[in-house]
Parts: structure tokens; C-alpha cells; sequence
């Protein structure tokens, strides 16, 4: 049976897209070498559109309205500017009510794209540029750790990770969020209070890394201006022990935290990435795989939820669970030697 | 023996569904068509396989390790149609649920007619309204125009205008939609379904043919104030849905070679499904399809041959459970749990099947509230839909649902609950019918997919239907009174074939079972007391031949609407009660 995978790994060969929302100008080379904070791409993008409608203005046919207009796509007009005059002894002038660009004229009408944005697409990751897609950015192949999420707040930020969390049950409290933390990544344990997601914002920090939020929690986390990547669930969860391990052996380190939210169709979920120097490029993950014995597997659901355990046997058939349910199924080890029968669909590999 | 050589055709049929992928197959057997096998698979079309193709292979391949028979290749594409070697199938047919919901944009001139109207058929498939115009909005063009870009709709409907009536108004409407389109990057442009004023459809084909990657043509929904039309644009809507999904799902492109364009959403076939047996029981009781599944939940109600779809991915037991304590408060799904289980890990368990949809409940506490979770979801989607019933349909109180001859019933919280009796008091607790009404489990989703094979065979479906392919729960009659707790409302005197006669007397507030099985039928005496109702008016006795199932005959007199007990503990107990007089 196809496996869902989740990557917790030391060392592999990253592979990221970095795409603009829009079309725009792609600013990296092939093979550049790039830092994660380097802007890569970048965009330009109307906020807003102004509609001048010339005909009702000047009172005529569209037609006729067409005839005046004085503008074509893609100029770039200032305010003020004439955008058509009507006829007669005291003809009456139609100007740009604001600065903007012509995105259409016709039909006795322009429509102006006003309130420009820049948008700049920076590498988030420290590597080499593999790829350019012509106008919509790049692709960036760097080597490290890589420790996937299940949940982020939409931000991308690069800092020093500093280690707060003494054990996978650890509890981030606000007080523990001093001005020696300004600026960095924290690796915190779980996070139940509001409180601790203003005071890192107040400091400000350049990241979060917590084991589980309180869903009560994620409105407020949304909003916060720095990233947020939950590792293992929402609720309240300890750190499963792989990335436990990973992450708070890597503290001091600089790391990429990319708390993109997590989507099932396209694949994207947030992530932490910590680069490190290679000799030689480490394999790359794999995205698919078929359960199997010997597999490390993670838990999904009650009563272990969170658990991390080795993929024993694959049971034949179905299998009843204590509620009379029945499924396929496989014999797992978690990390204590405890054998439990667990649904395949209540697992992933960890690899 | 078959009719015709074409409807002794063999058929495989699969259902993409959010999780799981199921391949059915169909083949005449004795003279009739049956239900031969059944095959199922993860769906892959999500991440990082992105390929529906890859789940359908492998419920494919599922069967064949069940039938022992060769359907695909060994490049693993379809034998089409049998071989001389027996391989091979003469047909596909598919249904899709999975994939995101369709973020559509709603057109409309008058809200409250022609944008309701065009509000409801949206409502009929998979999609989430982001954005409505209409002639009541106050925004300025270029707002409206800037919504539209914000709200990136995947589809537009545009409806509008009684045929023959308002054009310029509609036209007007047309040039937002137009400029919206125009400013999107071409990829991302949004596809679009015309249902208004039929003189306009040349200005509309001129102004957007260009402009969208599928621009599609119905008949008015609205062709008059006092009308309303949505079947031929529900079956053009349901061909446009699978467009939009080109570009959503890696795999469907194939999947319609393979087909032959014999694919449709889910909820639309299954539609079709209830409209058949409504129209097949004839009678003025309607028939209920409902289904819990991951991707949305539906209702279909067929009154004669009306129907009235409503497919709502909000209320779908998967990622939109994310979502769910948006518009509702923890304790709505509390008070349906059997389980004395805290407020936290119910909380948790909604997060974690929101990230995990796939996850099965593996303990008693995680099944009490996927079950709670089945409830709340189809209760909230039966009074949505319960809004759009025709006013005149039969029933016993305006504030109940009209009568429903029988009620047929899909989706995993239902198919796979550990016993029968959970899934039909789930039914019970949340559609809460009146009168007297046969329950149906169609616990291998086969109604949908019935739906489609109808297009290539409808001698199938019909055969098929009538095989005994569905679960017979058994027979509900549901007593409304006003008498007290405990008070007998109802005297049963249940006479089957054999003459073998039993008696019971129904208290109100209760629920009782008397046995009765499948394919057997059985004369039913009912005589009200206290002024109760069983569906012939107050007091009224009846006597009804009522056929059997799994849990025989089922007397509900708990109350319309049913009562919760304000008492956690003793609503706890009464569901226990309940579900062990159902066989726990």
C-alpha cells in the first residue's frame, strides 16, 4: 500500500521551487550561488484598478468615445494626465484621476492599474541555482538537514537557532523569552498561550520551532509577523524523537525556517532546513514509497499519537481494532519495545 | 440473457473520493447484471503523487487479485474492450469527489432571484461561492473588478435576465466579469457557465469566448420571474466541473480518454440515482440520498421527479473540519457524543483529521467523536438544505422535513461503523423523518456510481439497483406526539407472512425494535394514542405492509425536533439506551 511520507533526515539534497505569485523579472543566473536571503525574483503588481468610463463622461457613444481616447495599453500616466477631450467650443477633458498604467482601453472606456506593489522573491535557502523559469523564478538545490512540519503561518526567515527545549514534552513559556533571543530562531516545546507568541513578537524573533500549538492559538499565529512552524500536530503534543534529536543537537546553527502552509494538492508544507558543508551531494529524499517492514513509521492517531515506531509486519487482510473496526493493519515496535497493531492509515514513513 | 449485445457489455466503474479509490465491477451473471467485485486504493491525488491514475490502477488491480481476471495491460493502462483471452473490460465509467472545492464567483441581476437561483445551483457540486454581483451592490465597477481578481474564482456563474427580458443590465455585469478575466494571467483564468437571458448568448460568446480557457451555454435558470429551471444547467455545470478539474487533478485528462467522457461528479450522479428511484416509487412520499463523505457532504431529495442536490464541502469530514469551529461552537458537537470524553481531545481529534483525512478512529473514544463529528455535519447540512425543499411537499409540520418513502445512505462514518444500529441511529439522531420510512445502506458507494453507468447502460443500473447490492437497515416509523415522557403513544400490532403477530405498545421518549428480516415483508396496525402522529394525522391509525432489514422494524417516538437532555450525564445514558435497543 502507497505510503504517505513525511522527510525528518540529517543529510539530503534539498530541491526547492521559488516562484513568483505573478510574472515578473527573474534576477538569478543558472548555477548562481545563492544565500537565503538574496532576492531572486521579483514583481510588480497592482493593488487596485481605477475604470474612467470616457463615453458616460463625455456623454456619447462608446464608439465615438474610442476616437478620443488618447492612451493605449501599457502607458504610464501620471496624474492629471488627458486621457481624452470631447468635442465642441468648451470641449470637457477626461484626466487620469490617479497615477497608474493602462491595462485596457475600449468600449468608451480605460481601465487603469493603480497602487503598484513590488514584490521580491527571496532564495530562502542557501544554494545553487539549478533552474530559471522564465518570468517566474527559480529552482534551488542546497544540502542539510531537513525537518518537515505539519503546520506554518505563511513566513520565510533565516537566523541562528538557539535551544530552549530540554525534552520532547517541553512547554515554551513567555518568560523564558528574554532580549538575548532577539533576532534568533527558537526552538521551543509546545506552545499553549497567547503570551508566547507576543513576547517572541516583541522581541522580535526571527522564528519559531515548536513541537504542537493549542488550536485555540492559530488565528493569533497567523498573524504574527515572524514564522511559525508546528513539527507534530496541534494540540498538545511532545516533539516526536527523531526530530527532537535532529534539531536540538543542530542548535547554534543557522537555519531556514519556512513556515509555508501546508498544502495537500501541491505538495508545499512548511519546513526547517539547516545547511551544512558537503564534499559530496547526499541523496535525495524519497517522495514515495510503499509500506514495508523495517520502515520507521510515525503515528497519526490515538492512542499514540505523535509516536515514533519501527514497521514490523504488514498484516494480510484486515485486521479488527478494540472498537470492532476493521482495516488493513501492521505490527509496529514502538521505541519502548511495546508491539501494537496499528492501521496503515493511521501512519506515515519517517524518512 | 441480455437485451442487447451492448447491454451484455461488461463495466468497470471507479469513484475518486478525497481518501480512497474505489473500482466496482459489473458483468452479467445468470441472465441479469450484479454487482461482481469491489477493489478500493488510497487516492493519489494529492501530493507527491498528484496522479488520480495511480489510485485507479491500483483499485484495478485490487480486483483483479479478487476476480482472478486481467483488466489492465502491462504497462498498466486499460484493456479496452475484452479480449479473446477474456481480459480486459467493454467500459469504464468514473465519479469524482476528491480535489479541492471550486472557488466560484455567483452573477446574478436580482438577489433574490436570479443570483439565488444561480446561489443554488452552485450549491448542487463541489464548489465554494467567493464572490457575488448582482444589481444591488453598492461597489463601484473597478471594486467589483478588483474583488473578482481577489477572490481568484475557478469558475463563474453568470446568470441573469428572464428570456426575452433585461439585457443591458446583464451586459453590464458581463463587461466586470470580462475585465476580471482580461487582467487574470491566461492559466489562471477562471471557467464559465452562461444561464441567463438566452438572447444573450451571441454578446456573451463574443466578449469571453476569448477570455476563458471553457465558456459553456445552458438553457435559463430564471426563465421567468416565478420559475426556476435548474436541471439542463445542473447537468452542464456537472460536464463544466470536470473541466475546471483538468487543471486541478493530475491524471483526469487520461481518465476521460479512458472513459470516454464518461465521468461526473460524484454528487450529480448520485442525484440522478435518487431522481430514478423517486420517480420509481411514485408515490408522495420523497426519496432521501444522503452522504458523509471526506471532500463534502450531500443531500439529494427527490420529490416525484424533482430533484433538489445540494452538495456542501464545508460539511465534508476532511480538511474542511479545519474549519468547522469557525461557524460553530465545540459544544455542537459535544452533545452528540455517547462517551464521556473532554472538550480538549475532542478539539485535537477535529485538528488532527483535518491535517490527516484519511485516519481511521482506532479507539472507542476517537469513534465516539468521528461519529459526533458525522452527526453535527449532516444535521447542519440537512437544515441548509431543507431550505430549498418544495413548499409543497408532503409532511407532517412545516418546521419538520417532509415525508421520505425511503432513505439511502453512503459514506464511510456509515459503512464502516462497527455495527448496523450505530449507523442507522446516526441517520435517525440527524435527518429525523417522520412517518414511516425504509432505510438503505449502500455501504460500497455504488449509488454514484450507478448514476454514471446509467449514461452507458441504463438496463445496468436498474438491474443492479434491485440485486440486493445495498445493506436494508429495515423500516422506521417515526410517532410525533404531544403526551408526556413515558406515556404510551402508540399501539403496534406487526402480522408477518407466517401469521406470526406481535404487539407492542411505544412510549413517548423512546425507541423500540421489533424484528423483521431482510426480504421478508410483514402488515403493520398502528393506533396512535395522545393525538400522536404517525404520518396519517393526528390520532389516525394505519395499517401499512412494511418491509424488513438487518434491524427490522424501528419505532422512534424520542420527539420532532428531537430533544436533548439538558444533563450531559443523562444524555449520555439515553444514547447508550438507544443505541443498545438498535444492538448496541
Amino acid at each position: 500500500m502507497l505510503a504517505p511520507v513525511t522527510h525528518i533526515l540529517a543529510l539530503t539534497t534539498i530541491v526547492r521551487e521559488r516562484l513568483l505569485p505573478v510574472p515578473g523579472t527573474v534576477t538569478a543566473k543558472p548555477n548562481q550561488r545563492v544565500t537565503a536571503n538574496d532576492m531572486v525574483a521579483e514583481a510588480h503588481w497592482a493593488r487596485e484598478h481605477v475604470l474612467i468610463d470616457v463615453a458616460r463622461t463625455l456623454g456619447i457613444s462608446n464608439a465615438a468615445a474610442d476616437k478620443l481616447i488618447r492612451c493605449k495599453v501599457g502607458d504610464e500616466l501620471a496624474v492629471n494626465t488627458l486621457v481624452a477631450t470631447g468635442r465642441g467650443l468648451l470641449p470637457h477633458e477626461v484626466r487620469a484621476p490617479r497615477e497608474g498604467r493602462v491595462a485596457a482601453a475600449g468600449g468608451g472606456q480605460v481601465l487603469l492599474e493603480v497602487g503598484d506593489v513590488n514584490i521580491q522573491l527571496r532564495a530562502g535557502i542557501p544554494g545553487v541555482v539549478t533552474q530559471v523559469s522564465a518570468a517566474r523564478g527559480v529552482t534551488i538545490q542546497a544540502a542539510g538537514s531537513l525537518i518537515q512540519g505539519v503546520w506554518g503561518n505563511g513566513r520565510m526567515e533565516v537566523g541562528v537557532m538557539v535551544n530552549l527545549m530540554d525534552k520532547p514534552d517541553a512547554v515554551l513559556e513567555a518568560g523564558r523569552l528574554d532580549m538575548s533571543l532577539r533576532g534568533s530562531v527558537i526552538l521551543g516545546g509546545c506552545c499553549r498561550e497567547t503570551a508566547v507568541l507576543q513576547a517572541a513578537a516583541e522581541l522580535p524573533v526571527r522564528g519559531l520551532i515548536l513541537s504542537s500549538l493549542h488550536p485555540g492559538l492559530l488565528t493569533t499565529a497567523l498573524q504574527m509577523r515572524y514564522p511559525i512552524v508546528v513539527i507534530d500536530g496541534l494540540g498538545l503534543l511532545p516533539m516526536n524523537p527523531l526530530a527532537f534529536k535532529l534539531l536540538t543537537t543542530s542548535a547554534k546553527r543557522e537555519v531556514s525556517v519556512n513556515a509555508e502552509a501546508f498544502n495537500r494538492y501541491s505538495g508545499a508544507r512548511p519546513e526547517v532546513i539547516i545547511p551544512l558543508p558537503v564534499s559530496q551531494e547526499p541523496p535525495l529524499p524519497n517522495d514515495m514509497e510503499t509500506f514495508a517492514p523495517g520502515q520507521r513509521v510515525r503515528l497519526r492517531a490515538a492512542p499514540h499519537r505523535g509516536a515514533v515506531a519501527t514497521l514490523e509486519n504488514l498484516r494480510p487482510g484486515l485486521s479488527s481494532l478494540p472498537n470492532g473496526l476493521r482495516a488493513p493493519c501492521a505490527d509496529v515496535r514502538t521505541e519502548a519495545g511495546e508491539v501494537l497493531i496499528i492501521p496503515l492509515s493511521n501512519m506515515e514513513v519517517v524518512g | 440473457m441480455p437485451t442487447s449485445l451492448i447491454e451484455g457489455d461488461s463495466l468497470l466503474a471507479v469513484d475518486i473520493g478525497a481518501t480512497t479509490t474505489r473500482a466496482v465491477l459489473f458483468d452479467v451473471v445468470e441472465g441479469a447484471y450484479r454487482f461482481v467485485a469491489l477493489g478500493q486504493s488510497p487516492s493519489t491525488v494529492e501530493a507527491p503523487f498528484g496522479d488520480l491514475g495511480i489510485g485507479v490502477c491500483d483499485a484495478i488491480e485490487h480486483i483483479q487479485t479478487v476476480t482472478g481476471r486481467t483488466f489492465l495491460g502491462g504497462d498498466r493502462r486499460l484493456i479496452i474492450p475484452v479480449q479473446a483471452d477474456g481480459s480486459g473490460v467493454d467500459a469504464l465509467v468514473a465519479t469524482v469527489s476528491a480535489g479541492p472545492s471550486i472557488r466560484t464567483a455567483v452573477v446574478g441581476l436580482l438577489t433574490d432571484v436570479s443570483l439565488e437561483s444561480a446561489r443554488r445551483l452552485a450549491e448542487t457540486t463541489y464548489t465554494r461561492v467567493v464572490e457575488t454581483l448582482d444589481l444591488n451592490d453598492r461597489r463601484r465597477a473597478e471594486q467589483q473588478i478588483d474583488d473578482l481578481l481577489r477572490a481568484r474564482p475557478d469558475m463563474v456563474i453568470l446568470a441573469g435576465g428572464t428570456d426575452g427580458g433585461a439585457t443591458r443590465s446583464v451586459q453590464k455585469m458581463l463587461e466586470v466579469v470580462g475585465l476580471a478575466c482580461y487582467l487574470m494571467p491566461p492559466e489562471k483564468r477562471p471557467v464559465i457557465l452562461f444561464a441567463g437571458n438566452q438572447s444573450l448568448t451571441e454578446d456573451v460568446e463574443k466578449l469571453l469566448k476569448e477570455l476563458t480557457p471553457a465558456l459553456h451555454f445552458s438553457p435559463n435558470i430564471r426563465p421567468s420571474l416565478d420559475t426556476e429551471d435548474l436541471d439542463p444547467a445542473t447537468r452542464e455545470l456537472a460536464d463544466l466541473i470536470t473541466v475546471a478539474r483538468r487543471s486541478q487533478l493530475g491524471g483526469l485528462e487520461e481518465l476521460e480518454a479512458w472513459t470516454k467522457g464518461h465521468i461526473l461528479p460524484t454528487s450529480y450522479a448520485m442525484g440522478r440515482m435518487v431522481r430514478f428511484l423517486s420517480q420509481m416509487t411514485g408515490s408522495s412520499g420523497g426519496v432521501l440520498g444522503v452522504d458523509i463523505g471526506a471532500s463534502a457532504t450531500t443531500i439529494a431529495a427527490g420529490f416525484q421527479s424533482n430533484l433538489n442536490l445540494h452538495t456542501y464541502p464545508q460539511f465534508g469530514l476532511g480538511e474542511e473540519l479545519a474549519n468547522l469551529l469557525h461557524t460553530i461552537e465545540l459544544e455542537d458537537v459535544m452533545r452528540w457524543l455517547s462517551l464521556d470524553i473532554p472538550q480538549a481531545t475532542v478539539r485535537d481529534y477535529i485538528y488532527q483529521k483535518a491535517l490527516y483525512p484519511s485516519i481511521l478512529p482506532a479507539t472507542l473514544e476517537d469513534q465516539a467523536i468521528a461519529q459526533a463529528l458525522g452527526r453535527q455535519n449532516l444535521y447542519m447540512a440537512m437544515q441548509a438544505a431543507r431550505r430549498d425543499f418544495p413548499t409543497d411537499a408532503p409532511g407532517l409540520l412545516p418546521y419538520l422535513p417532509p415525508f421520505f418513502e425511503l432513505i439511502v445512505a453512503s459514506g464511510g462514518i456509515l459503512a464502516d461503523a462497527p455495527s448496523l444500529g450505530q449507523s442507522l441511529l446516526l441517520l435517525l439522531d440527524t435527518i429525523q423523518p417522520t412517518g414511516m420510512t425504509h432505510f438503505m445502506l449502500d455501504r460500497n458507494n455504488l449509488l454514484p456510481i450507478l448514476g454514471v453507468a446509467a449514461e452507458q447502460n441504463s438496463l445496468l443500473s436498474t438491474q443492479v439497483l434491485f440485486s440486493g447490492a445495498f445493506q436494508e437497515l429495515g423500516t422506521v416509523i417515526s410517532v410525533v406526539g404531544e403526551a408526556g415522557y413515558g406515556t404510551p403513544i402508540l399501539r403496534v400490532r406487526l402480522t408477518t407472512e407466517n401469521k406470526n403477530e406481535t404487539r407492542l405498545e411505544v412510549k413517548s421518549g423512546g425507541l423500540e425494535m421489533l424484528p423483521l428480516e431482510s426480504g421478508q415483508t410483514a402488515k403493520l396496525s398502528l393506533q396512535p394514542l395522545h393525538h400522536a402522529d404517525v404520518g396519517a394525522g393526528a390520532g389516525r391509525a394505519r395499517t401499512l405492509t412494511v418491509n424488513g432489514g438487518a434491524l427490522g422494524v424501528v419505532f422512534d417516538a424520542r420527539g420532532r425536533p428531537l430533544a436533548f437532555a439538558p444533563d450531559a450525564v443523562r444524555r449520555r445514558e439515553l444514547m447508550k439506551k438507544w443505541l443498545w435497543t438498535l444492538g448496541g
